[in-house]
């Protein structure tokens, strides 16, 4: 990969204030910023694969007891937040073409409908943990999952089992929500700065970096969504 | 069998020993020959696509030379011999527990005759441990929750050290005790004094005290499988599988039932978790191996007494 | 803009650019933030060190009589802890790679300045929790933290134990994510791959290592914390839960663990080598190749951590198989540098001394390896000293003499002073002698059968006479340690002041004055040579006595 043109050492030569100090160049910059989101988002990748291997081992292993502890899933809800997450990539990519294309106002519309959407995603979230604990399906001594395995109405639920689903499930989609919430502050810094316009086709990098984690905690959504609601509903 | 482990150790030592006695040489040599001189240059080479090759190649030969022997001796060390007499063991926070299948029990000394194959079958009451005689050059961690397997033969009368070798807390240094190998007259002795029950007549009792006998009669009329002939055979469950009868198939299947569920017969085996010992476990496990098993006398099961000797 | 340096007069570096405090703590130089994890390491070295000192006392008799059963637990734990996390991950990287990196490759900064000041932050975190975890107690769970012991049968401070490592590990990923962006776009003009020197590679190598390996701890450690917290069986076969699946998810980092602490030290003994011996490095490509091999096939083999476990037969095949294909290329690169020494022009001084110490060490410690990736000889060493002393000769015979032959051969560069090569060579002397003595009777005594983690073996009087032999080695590496301390401090204020080049090394960094400059070059330097160019290099200086 060639190096950008060098400009000089010399700091007079940054006209640009938001180049830094130790770039030689702004495409220099806009490379590094980009290589780096990526590079972090690889580790995002390893750091959820070590409960997506937990939850591969313990889907085969209880197979049953993961289903059952699956459909006790609220899948309209669960569905809803997918549709929503997916809607706020959307909104979140036509923010960035509009910082790409210096269009202000829709920026910060897009940002702001990016977030609402994230706010309403937790809301579901909560909801849902709500129901989740009134229903002792929560891990700990009140759990309570009474029941029989998909298809097997003789087998009863292993309570042991159910709890490592229910344990997964709140440790899975409440990192998952940790990352929202992470991102949503990442928006409200970016869409102050959005207000003061300070973003244009010459300057957009934390937008399209912000988007880019945003893309991959939808990502992350959607891989949760069917391996943790839709398991067995053919059954 | 720990003869054939110093064999390997002794030729990766050679070997190591050569190599690092080698590149000494060299390292020494090269810096007193090539120290830095009035009127000498150093030479500037680039490297050998032949030399990389060559000590690419060879050291990796000598590697697969190390995995093949090691992995043959591993082969031996992880299947215990047919017809090894057996011991149940039982690790806990900080002793060993073993009983043997004529019911004698000890406490972190095991007798066993010179002479015979011994296959310890282990768990754990609590955290990992792991069984280590190191004069035997075996080791086997012992798991909570299943069973591992460990086997020896030994060779020589004498008391050996056993160790644990997983740190489990406090007193992991204090779990140590051994492994007492007798001549065959001395340990008849040993085993005759008390009146032990045979652990798979415990067993025995064990599975009519609980009702297991009601289910699993010895014809085809029962509502669960009939057990006898089961041990090591394979098994057609209901999900299409098949699996193999070992030790950690009846365990499982006596504490969590549904887990794997027999063709053709319904889910309705109660679990016994919580209910039943370790060491109670180990007997209705013993007894449901014992059962159809060539009649050795009046214990049934693999014990010392039987068990096929063998010479050196 | 009117430094404090320029308005005295003195030459602007980065050491008197800006005076105070707030100057140190709010830095987003690459240099001042290398040296305030130098002053973290050091600390957390000597409590690792500490620790360590009081086990081999509490060794030195068979009656566990020095300090009580649960109290030596914790000593091997938490020395093994802290030595880990707080000092082998981060030394060489946080220290001399982010000091160097930068210079060496034509940039004036890391990629990200203020994401590496973050990574401090959340190393002294991590270390103010592990420290806080020390004061009130300690933990006990040995540094492996196997369950259900740690999760269910202790009562330590395994939580703030386990917190503390998590943040520590977010500090080595954001280090290894600054480095990979770093290497890849901040390079000069002219400055191409091939041209980087090693110090570099391995720095990149061990980064993907950091980035791919360490998240995978985090979460385990996070479940271990939410499984004491909350009570829950993923790892508890009581509950449900598989101990064995704990193990998997940890050593499938704690191994490629190993190779970030030894990458680097690889780097260094390169550039060691390579300056000392007054020619390039023989085979380039193929060390350049080796140090990506090892991150890359480091990451199959962990399961050889796990032969006794309860694995299956097959599995256990396939890791001594892949584990021995890891072997080939750390073979490789002690040849080439054995190689590299042929008819050169070798001179002993302290850096050197180190370079020769980590290539004969690093040597046995791998040899060692190479019997514990065999299936059958790993069943009777595995747990025992054997392994002990297999991984002390990779991390404190390889790894510790690479780091601080590194130390003293980029000392000038670092705070321009030299210093005093007598004292120098005395220590290194004294840390070759002390490392053997303490570690290579624990080979002995691990074919013996002695345990690890044994606190008392009085059941075996036998074992006395190796474990004497290996108290009295670490006096003497205790005294090699500390004297380095002594005299760099020392140098600090009274050693010679040193040139940019004292040694007349290749590499961009000896272009640069001692100590550089805050922004590193005047002007961005265009590069039109070869890495370990020596053959350009003329010795008008005779080198730095």
């Amino acid at each position: 990969m060639p190096n950008s043109p060098v400009a000089t050492a010399n700091h007079e030569a940054h006209d640009n204030p938001a180049l830094l100090h130790h770039f030689a160049s702004e495409q220099q910059q806009k490379d590094a910023a980009s290589l780096g989101m990526w590079v972090f988002l690889a580790t995002e990748i390893m750091f959820f694969g070590g409960m997506f291997c937990a939850y591969l081992v313990y889907r085969y292993w209880y197979f049953g007891d993961f289903g059952a502890g699956s459909q006790s899933l609220n899948v309209v809800l669960g569905g809803t937040n997918t549709a929503v997450l997916i809607c706020s990539s959307l909104t979140v990519a036509l923010a960035v073409r509009a910082a790409q294309l210096g269009k202000q106002t829709t920026v910060v519309v897009c940002l702001i409908l990016t977030m609402l959407f994230g706010v309403v995603f937790l809301g579901i979230k909560g909801v849902e943990y709500h129901d989740k604990f009134v229903e002792h399906h929560v891990p700990g001594a009140s759990f309570h999952f009474p029941g029989h395995i998909p298809s097997h109405p003789d087998i009863p639920i292993n309570q042991q089992h159910a709890q490592i689903f229910f344990s997964l499930y709140f440790i899975m989609t409440g990192l998952h929500a940790l990352h929202m919430i992470v991102g949503l502050g990442l928006f409200a810094v970016i869409t102050y700065y959005a207000m003061r316009k300070r973003y244009g086709p010459h300057y957009c990098t934390p937008v399209e970096i912000a988007g880019l984690y945003w893309h991959f905690v939808d990502i992350i959504w959607i891989y949760l969504f069917p391996l943790l609601y839709l398991i067995d509903r053919h059954k | 069998m720990a003869n054939n482990v110093d064999a390997l150790y002794i030729f990766l030592l050679t070997v190591s020993a050569l190599m690092t006695i080698s590149i000494f040489t060299m390292i020494i040599f090269f810096a007193i020959r090539f120290r830095k001189r009035a009127g000498h240059q150093a030479e500037q080479i680039q490297g050998s696509h032949a030399l990389e090759i060559t000590w690419s190649v060879i050291p990796f030969c000598v590697f697969m030379v190390f995995f093949g022997w090691g992995a043959l001796i591993y082969f031996k060390e992880r299947k215990p011999p047919d017809n090894s007499a057996e011991v149940y063991t039982v690790a806990k926070q900080w002793m060993w527990k073993f009983e043997h299948m004529e019911g004698q029990r000890e406490i972190n000394e095991l007798h066993v005759p010179v002479g015979r194959d011994v296959k310890m079958i282990m768990t754990s009451q609590d955290v990992i441990h792991s069984f280590y005689v190191p004069a035997f050059r075996i080791k086997q961690d012992v798991l909570p929750g299943r069973y591992t397997v460990a086997w020896f033969h030994p060779t020589k009368p004498g008391t050996y050290h056993l160790f644990c070798a997983e740190y489990c807390g406090t007193s992991h240094s204090g779990m140590v005790g051994s492994v007492v190998v007798m001549e065959p007259r001395d340990y008849e002795a040993w085993m005759g004094g008390g009146g032990n029950q045979p652990l798979a007549v415990t067993g025995e009792r064990l599975f009519s005290e609980l009702g297991c006998v009601t289910c699993h009669r010895s014809d085809t009329q029962g509502r669960g499988p009939n057990l006898v002939g089961l041990f090591n055979k394979p098994v057609l469950l209901e999900d299409g599988r098949t699996v193999t009868a070992d030790e950690n198939y009846i365990r499982e299947s006596i504490l969590q039932p549904a887990a794997k569920i027999v063709n053709g017969y319904k889910p309705i085996m109660p679990t016994f978790q919580g209910q039943i010992s370790d060491e109670q476990l180990n007997a209705l496990v013993a007894y449901v191996k014992s059962l159809g098993q060539q009649p050795t006398g009046q214990t049934g099961g693999r014990n010392m007494a039987t068990a096929t000797p063998k010479t050196q | 803009m009117a430094t404090a340096a320029v308005q005295s007069g003195e030459r602007e570096t980065y050491l008197n650019h800006q005076y105070g405090i707030k100057s140190w703590l709010l830095t987003v130089d690459h240099k001042r933030i290398a040296l305030l994890y130098l002053m973290g390491i050091t600390f957390f070295f000597f409590i690792g060190g500490f620790f360590a000192l009081l086990i081999r006392l509490e060794l030195l008799t068979p009656a566990g009589d020095l300090v009580q059963a649960d109290t030596y637990n914790k000593l091997f734990t938490m020395h093994g802890q802290v030595m880990v996390f707080f000092f082998l991950i981060p030394a060489v990287p946080a220290v001399l790679g982010n000091f160097l990196i930068p210079i060496m490759i034509g940039a004036k900064d890391l990629a990200f300045p203020r994401i590496n000041l973050l990574s401090w932050y959340l190393y002294m975190i991590g270390g103010v929790l592990m420290l806080y975890t020390i004061i009130n107690g300690g933990v006990d769970t040995g540094w492996t933290f196997y369950t259900p012991l740690s999760t269910e049968f202790l009562n330590t401070h395994v939580i703030t134990a386990g917190l503390a490592i998590f943040v520590a590990g977010f500090s080595s990923i954001l280090t290894g994510l600054n480095f990979v962006v770093t290497t890849h776009r901040m390079r000069a003009p002219g400055m191409t791959w091939s041209r980087l020197p090693l110090f570099v590679w391995a720095h990149y190598a061990t980064s993907i290592i950091q980035l791919l390996g360490t998240p995978v701890l985090a979460i385990t450690l996070l479940l271990v914390v939410c499984e004491r917290l909350f009570h829950l069986g993923i790892f508890n076969p009581a509950l449900g839960g598989d101990p064995l699946l704990f193990q998997h998810l940890f050593w499938f980092y704690s191994h490629p663990a190993v190779y970030i602490m030894i990458l680097p030290g690889m780097g260094i003994v390169s550039e060691i080598v390579c300056c000392f011996s007054r020619k390039r490095i023989f085979g380039y490509q193929a060390m350049a190749l080796a140090l990506l091999g090892i991150a890359v096939v480091g990451f199959l083999v962990w399961a050889h951590h796990m032969f006794v476990a309860g694995i299956s037969l097959y599995a256990a095949l396939i890791f001594s198989l892949l584990s021995y294909f890891v072997a080939v290329p750390s073979a490789i690169k002690v040849f080439n540098w054995t190689a590299t020494m042929y008819n050169g022009s070798i001179s002993y001084q302290t850096p050197m001394l180190y370079a020769f110490g980590f290539v004969g060490l690093f040597t046995i410690g791998g040899l060692t390896g190479l019997f514990l990736a065999s299936l059958g000889i790993d069943v009777h060493v595995t747990d025992t000293y054997f392994v002990v002393a297999h991984f002390h000769y990779i991390m404190v015979g390889g790894m510790v003499m690479a780091y601080l032959g590194g130390m003293h051969f980029w000392w000038p560069k670092i705070s321009g002073r030299m210093y005093p090569e007598g004292w120098g060579r005395l220590a290194a002397l004294l840390v070759f002698v002390g490392f053997n003595l303490t570690f290579f009777p624990q080979f002995i005594l691990g074919y013996m059968g002695m345990p690890r983690r044994y606190w008392d073996y009085s059941h075996s009087p036998e074992f006395q006479i190796l474990n004497v032999l290996s108290t009295a080695g670490a006096t003497i590496l205790a005294v090699g340690y500390l004297l380095p301390m002594i005299y760099f401090l020392w140098s600090m204020r009274y050693g010679k002041p040193a040139p940019a080049n004292p040694w007349n090394a290749a590499g961009l960094e000896w272009m640069v004055p001692s100590p550089p400059p805050t922004f590193n070059f005047d002007e961005e330097p265009v590069v039109t040579w070869e890495a370990y160019n020596y053959d350009e290099i003329k010795e008008e200086v005779p080198v730095a006595q």
